[in-house]
């Protein structure tokens, strides 16, 4: 077993522990910890031939995702005041469930899929699947504005995983144009959730429920203000 | 030229952040549109070459749907100063708190500079980036009245725009995937090199990227059953954004879907694309409206009738030939009209307080000119004959027949009657009826002028189309693979 796959199990461990983790400082530790893998990742993928822009890439995912990512959301999760604990929509067990029956379908989809370029492991195409799945599973099934983020993050990391497979020669203006598209969407996300928990003392997105259609008649008025 | 016209709004951008005089700030946004708008329109007479190894670069759909947000832009920069320069004379309102106008001007600009960076960028990794970086320029404006309405209505666009965006940048990874085994393997995501790789492309590869990237730039165009964040956005923002927001946004999303489909087009598999594109088209319009009837507030309307344009745009690509003349074309004259219509409401929303269409009436008596702007642009929005959403939708009618699709001739004209009827209920009852405080009030110039030239172009579309605007669309439209 090479680094790369060990590195891979890693991030298909850091994807079911999220799904079942109750704690949401706990959530956000993990995110980190994919930061970290997803940073490393074209390193491994690239090796023996590494350059110095795979290091560069390497050094700034890392920076961002694994460094500076956790900082703001601890930020987020301390200045809004939020109860630590993650608040599912679909039950640990159930969520579990899911992620493990993903996983098998991610796993034996990979199997049939034909790939047009020679992937550094028959494994790192199904798990970046399965890490999109989950992270879009986790925006989901959880009802706080913060795991949203985090489920956002996880989707993220499974398409840059899925990016250091095809180990082409990107021109890494892309890269850093995508890293910083993400880094302002987290920035601002980050700021959105303050206003949330102040004006609603909460930051539940499920109980944020006030615009919709078809509203029963004598409730319509009530949704009326100045603009 | 290109590089010129994205500079100048982000350096504006900036600008608008350092500079002390609010005055001064919402001079230099009008000015700052006026000088982009002009910028726009000398690419006409001589039209830029490529810029940056061929990342940018204009051809007849940039420039067209450059000249659209340009114009747009230009209106909407002298609504929103009209109505900052209101605000600002009005007492303070509590109830109302606003974010810092700074910050709105500079957003605006950045906004700008953003959408020219998506209309004019040829490269599919850069075009991602400018596309989530009008995402991210745009929801500071959408939250810019502070109150929970808004906050709700930002929270859904950021995640779910952003969600979907996320999906578009797997689909970009999966075009790189699919040009893997082809040559020009340097540079795998330019728009040339994929085009000439042609059917060397994996097809495979490129069916699954096509779908990834119609389902994330379909959910920032509002594609219906991805369009749940629209209404709520383009209702809750300040009128002029959501103009800019209907009328230049969901444009640059689909120019995203049409830059995807002329790749389609190149590698053989271009029916693939309009068949999903058909659906699409068809699922929006239904669900359009559905919630067209009945729908109490007067922007979400307006939102609505925008998811319903957003569908007859994938409709007439998804019928191939001269639909993609007529999509085109409607493009232009939904983006004109739908500006008109959020401007006017903006104003009726000023007059009047609320956004309930119930509590709006006798528009015509107490302010005359708003109430017959808001009636024109029902009537052209409807796609009633002396306006041009009639010859579009037309066009695209013909082409549906032509090409032998009953099934959507039929549901086009039974979904677009329903959204007729809908549209006429709710909005001519605002602008008739008696007023309950019936004297008439003075309508500053500044006011209805932005939605009175935006109306009197659609009005002229429908009479006379200038012959560069129909040789540019045929140009455009044979990109696409259609002729008219």
């Amino acid at each position: 077993m090479t680094a790369l796959e060990i590195i891979l199990l890693v991030l298909i461990l850091t994807n079911l522990a999220l799904l079942g983790t109750s704690r949401l400082a706990f959530a956000i530790r993990l995110v980190a910890v994919q930061g970290w893998i997803v940073a490393a990742l074209p390193v491994l993928a690239a090796w023996p031939q590494v350059g110095w822009r795979h290091l560069t890439v390497a050094g700034i995912i890392a920076a961002v995702k694994g460094v500076l990512f956790p900082v703001l959301l601890r930020r987020a999760l301390r200045e809004a005041g939020v109860r630590h604990e993650v608040e599912p929509l679909v039950g640990y067990i159930p969520s579990l469930v899911v992620g493990v029956t993903g996983l098998a379908g991610m796993l034996v989809l990979g199997a049939r899929i034909d790939l047009p370029f020679a992937a550094p492991s028959p494994l790192l195409v199904p798990v970046s699947f399965y890490s999109i799945l989950s992270g879009w599973f986790l925006i989901l099934a959880r009802k706080k504005a913060l795991t949203q983020v985090l489920g956002y993050l996880v989707m993220e990391n499974g398409i840059y995983a899925f990016a250091s497979a095809l180990t082409l020669e990107q021109p890494w203006l892309v890269e850093m144009g995508i890293l910083l598209d993400v880094f302002v969407a987290v920035f601002i996300m980050g700021i959105m959730i303050f206003h949330i928990s102040r004006e609603f003392d909460h930051v539940d997105t499920f109980r944020m429920a006030r615009l919709r259609d078809w509203y029963p008649r004598h409730r319509s008025f009530e949704r009326e203000d100045r603009l | 030229m290109i590089g010129w016209l994205i500079l100048l709004p982000l350096l504006g951008s900036a600008g608008a952040l350092i500079l002390r005089s609010a005055a001064g700030r919402r001079n230099g946004l009008v000015a700052i549109a006026g000088v982009h708008a002009a910028g726009t329109a000398s690419c006409w007479l001589w039209r830029p070459g490529p810029l940056l190894s061929g990342w940018l670069g204009m051809d007849a759909l940039s420039l067209l749907f450059l000249t659209l947000t340009s114009g747009l832009f230009v209106a909407a920069a002298v609504a929103a100063r009209a109505s900052l320069i209101q605000a600002a004379r009005a007492p303070e309102d509590k109830a109302q708190p606003t974010g810092s106008e700074a910050i709105f001007i500079s957003c605006l600009l950045l906004f700008l500079a953003t959408m020219t960076l998506v209309i004019v960028s040829r490269h599919f990794g850069l075009l991602w980036v400018a596309i989530e970086a009008t995402t991210l320029a745009s929801a500071p404006l959408i939250f810019f009245h502070r109150h929970e309405r808004s906050l709700e209505a930002t929270w859904k666009y950021l995640l779910l725009c952003s969600v979907g965006i996320a999906l578009a940048l797997l689909g970009t990874f999966f075009l790189a995937a699919a040009s893997a085994g082809s040559q020009g393997a340097e540079q795998p995501l330019r728009l040339e090199t994929l085009m000439q790789a042609g059917s060397g492309l994996h097809p495979g590869w490129l069916k699954a990227a096509f779908i990834f990237l119609v389902v994330g730039y379909g959910t920032k165009m509002g594609l219906a059953p991805l369009h749940t964040w629209l209404p709520d956005a383009h209702s809750e923002a300040p009128s002029p954004v959501s103009a800019l927001l209907s009328g230049a946004l969901l444009n640059c999303a689909f120019l995203g879907i049409l830059r995807v489909q002329q790749v389609s087009l190149a590698a053989g598999v271009g029916g693939f694309g309009r068949e999903i594109l058909l659906a699409f088209g068809l699922v929006s319009l239904a669900v359009a409206a559905i919630f067209i009837i009945g729908q109490t507030d007067f922007k979400r309307l307006l939102a609505y009738s925008s998811v319903e344009h957003v569908g007859l745009l994938a409709l007439g690509i998804g019928v191939g030939g001269a639909g993609g003349y007529g999509a085109l074309f409607h493009a232009v004259n939904h983006s004109l009209t739908k500006g008109m219509l959020f401007l006017t409401a903006g104003n009726i929303v000023a007059a009047y307080g609320t956004k309930q269409a119930a509590r709006v009436s006798g528009l015509l008596q107490r302010r005359p000119m708003t109430g017959w702007l808001w009636v024109a642009g029902l009537f052209a929005i409807t796609g009633t004959p002396p306006f041009g959403l009639f010859w579009s939708e037309w066009i695209m009618l013909r082409a549906a027949a032509g090409a032998g699709h009953w099934v959507t001739v039929i549901m086009m004209l039974v979904l677009l009657t329903v959204v007729f009827v809908g549209m006429l209920t709710v909005m001519l009852r605002m602008a008739l009826g008696g007023s309950p405080s019936a004297q008439k009030t003075r309508e500053p110039w500044a006011e209805v002028l932005p939605a009175a030239v935006l109306g009197i172009v659609v009005l002229g579309l429908g009479c006379w189309v200038p012959k560069p605007l129909t040789t540019l669309l045929t140009e455009a439209a044979g990109l696409l693979g259609g002729a008219p």
